[in-house]
């Protein structure tokens, strides 16, 4: 990249399953404050520009933009409010970076997904008027359509789903960021109760709530900020068609497209290798799976296997998801790729506590936008 | 080359009745239960007990109303809620003679925005006048709020029915 962006400084509110006690508001001021006191920035003198991604139906609030300065200390500042992922939201922050015109950023998301009364009917909203949603199905049949296809395409066993979820919620035990943290065994996910078969209800990440906070600096001010800023290598996003009836269901077509850009942009010729851990989305569990293959961890129809070996475990040769993934924190709407990301701040600075990996210098985090989306993010981060 | 993509089409009242020109329909389902939080709450049973709050910031002493857990200029967290009088001075104020699903009505609704008594300059609540002409309402109007009865108060800011002008000689 034509100037280097690190990350400086980042915060969170806890990831719950309900956080009744605080407005989203004030769950985003927790998050920054923490954000702002790691990077030792004033958000009033220090910060250029802030970046928020969130979507006016999740917030039951349009134009949703308008309600986010105050918690952030961007009053009468240069703001705007991206209807993405938070990943998407990095690209922006690292462009404006990029122009020269910003040396500070400030990048947020959040997820008040327990103030939604109506999930299903607000995922429905993301698919199309005239062809899909007559059909009046809760849109999670999609993904156990995809899972369906992407089984019978590349001869995944299904134990290996269910062993993706015993790994990330058995991660989340030992993260006290997150929540789902749980001792299961392959049977109790698979025979736990089918809602879109093949998907039985413990392959689908429950949501949660909570906030991250990022900040951002070019090279040349994130050095006087830390000893340790977490570089952004590469990044990519990439989008594929919406048609349901045309898409590719079996593969990602999307974290394919997004990971080679991430990864021209980063430089990195061999992923395997040069990457040494991942924290890539999970909301469903063949969603891992499948991503191991379209970001070419693994070969096509292996990331199955390798799973069941133990190669994604913490102890593995290729860690996926050591924070439990959403599996095992939630499922945070438009935040969850930063919770990915942010796992891999904490793992790169090595302050990941009693889940840190050992020698890791380069982590990648990659975000879905769920159901009815084929959309996604990539970014690649060395310390 | 065309200057459109599609050729321009007329369409006649015909077009409709006979369903050449064809519509989908969606009624959305989006119900949401908002956390008010720590600041908003307190606010909230304050209304409930007959009575308005507000927040002050440790920086810049500004007392805020609606109350909030971090003042927007100095990005200090508040530490005190402070309870402001329920008179205030009319700020702006309309005469809107359209209901929100654009019914046209004769007596016009008069949203304002009052500057509470005891909040710093220019903080405020928005609500409704009453018991006024249209004609008389004037910015700088001195108001105080008419609350509804206890029994019926739901901590909500309709626990003010509305404001009404307040009488010559009144609180200040």
């Amino acid at each position: 990249m034509i100037r280097q962006v690190a990350i400086v400084g980042v915060g969170w509110s806890p990831f719950r399953s309900i956080t009744p006690s605080i407005s989203y508001k004030e769950m985003m001021y927790e998050a920054a404050v923490q954000a702002y006191r790691d990077a030792g920035i004033d958000p009033r003198r220090d910060v250029d520009s802030f970046v928020t991604v969130a979507e006016d139906f999740c917030e039951g609030t349009s134009i949703f933009d308008e309600y986010v300065p105050d918690q952030l200390g961007a009053l009468h500042r240069p703001m705007h409010t991206i209807t993405g992922d938070g990943i998407h939201g990095l690209a922006a922050s690292v462009m404006q970076i990029l122009t020269g015109r910003f040396d500070v950023v400030v990048l947020e998301g959040h997820s008040k997904a327990s103030n939604i009364l109506t999930m299903p009917y607000i995922t429905a909203f993301a698919m199309d008027p005239v062809f899909n949603r007559p059909l009046a199905a809760n849109p999670v049949f999609i993904a156990g359509m995809e899972m369906q296809r992407y089984l019978a395409e590349t001869g995944t066993p299904l134990d290996a789903c269910g062993q993706v979820v015993v790994k990330n919620r058995g991660n989340a035990l030992i993260n006290p960021l997150v929540e789902f943290g749980a001792e299961l065994t392959v049977d109790d996910v698979l025979l736990s109760e089918p809602v879109a078969e093949p998907l039985t209800r413990l392959q689908c990440a429950d949501h949660a709530d909570g906030a991250v906070v990022m900040v951002l600096a070019a090279e040349e001010v994130a050095k006087t900020l830390t000893d340790t800023p977490i570089w952004v290598r590469g990044i990519g996003w990439a989008n594929d068609t919406f048609w349901m009836e045309s898409r590719t269901w079996g593969q990602a077509g999307y974290a394919y497209l997004a990971g080679q850009m991430a990864y021209r942009t980063a430089g990195i010729k061999s992923p395997r290798s040069e990457i040494d851990f991942a924290e890539i989305d999970d909301v469903y569990a063949y969603k891992e799976l499948q991503h191991l293959e379209a970001l070419g961890l693994c070969r096509p129809g292996e990331a199955g296997m390798w799973t069941l070996e133990g190669g994604t475990d913490l102890d593995g040769e290729f860690p996926v998801n050591p924070s439990g993934g959403s599996l095992g924190g939630g499922h945070m709407l438009d935040c969850t790729g930063l919770a990915r990301t942010l796992e891999v701040v904490l793992q790169l600075r090595g302050k990941a506590g009693q889940r840190q990996l050992e020698d890791v210098e380069t982590g990648l985090a990659f975000c879905w936008r769920g159901v009815p989306t084929t959309g996604g993010a990539a970014v690649i981060l060395s310390n | 080359m065309k200057e459109h993509v599609y050729d321009t089409v007329y369409l006649r009242g015909k077009d409709f009745e006979e369903g050449n020109v064809l519509f989908e329909t969606w009624d959305p389902n989006a119900r949401y239960a908002w956390d008010t939080g720590v600041g908003m709450s307190r606010f909230l049973q304050e209304l409930k007990a007959g009575r308005l709050v507000g927040a002050q910031c440790s920086g810049c002493c500004r007392v805020m109303v609606p109350p909030r857990m971090f003042c927007e200029h100095c990005f200090l967290p508040t530490d005190a809620f402070v309870p402001l009088q329920d008179t205030g001075t009319i700020v702006t104020f309309s005469l809107c003679y359209v209901t929100w699903d654009m019914i046209r009505i004769k007596e016009p609704q008069i949203p304002i925005v009052v500057a509470i008594d005891g909040a710093s300059p220019g903080m405020g609540i928005m609500h409704l006048l009453g018991e006024i002409e249209p004609d008389a309402v004037k910015i700088g109007m001195r108001v105080q709020a008419v609350w509804k009865p206890a029994e019926e108060r739901t901590a909500s800011i309709t626990d003010i029915a509305y404001f009404k002008p307040l009488e010559q000689g009144g609180s200040q």
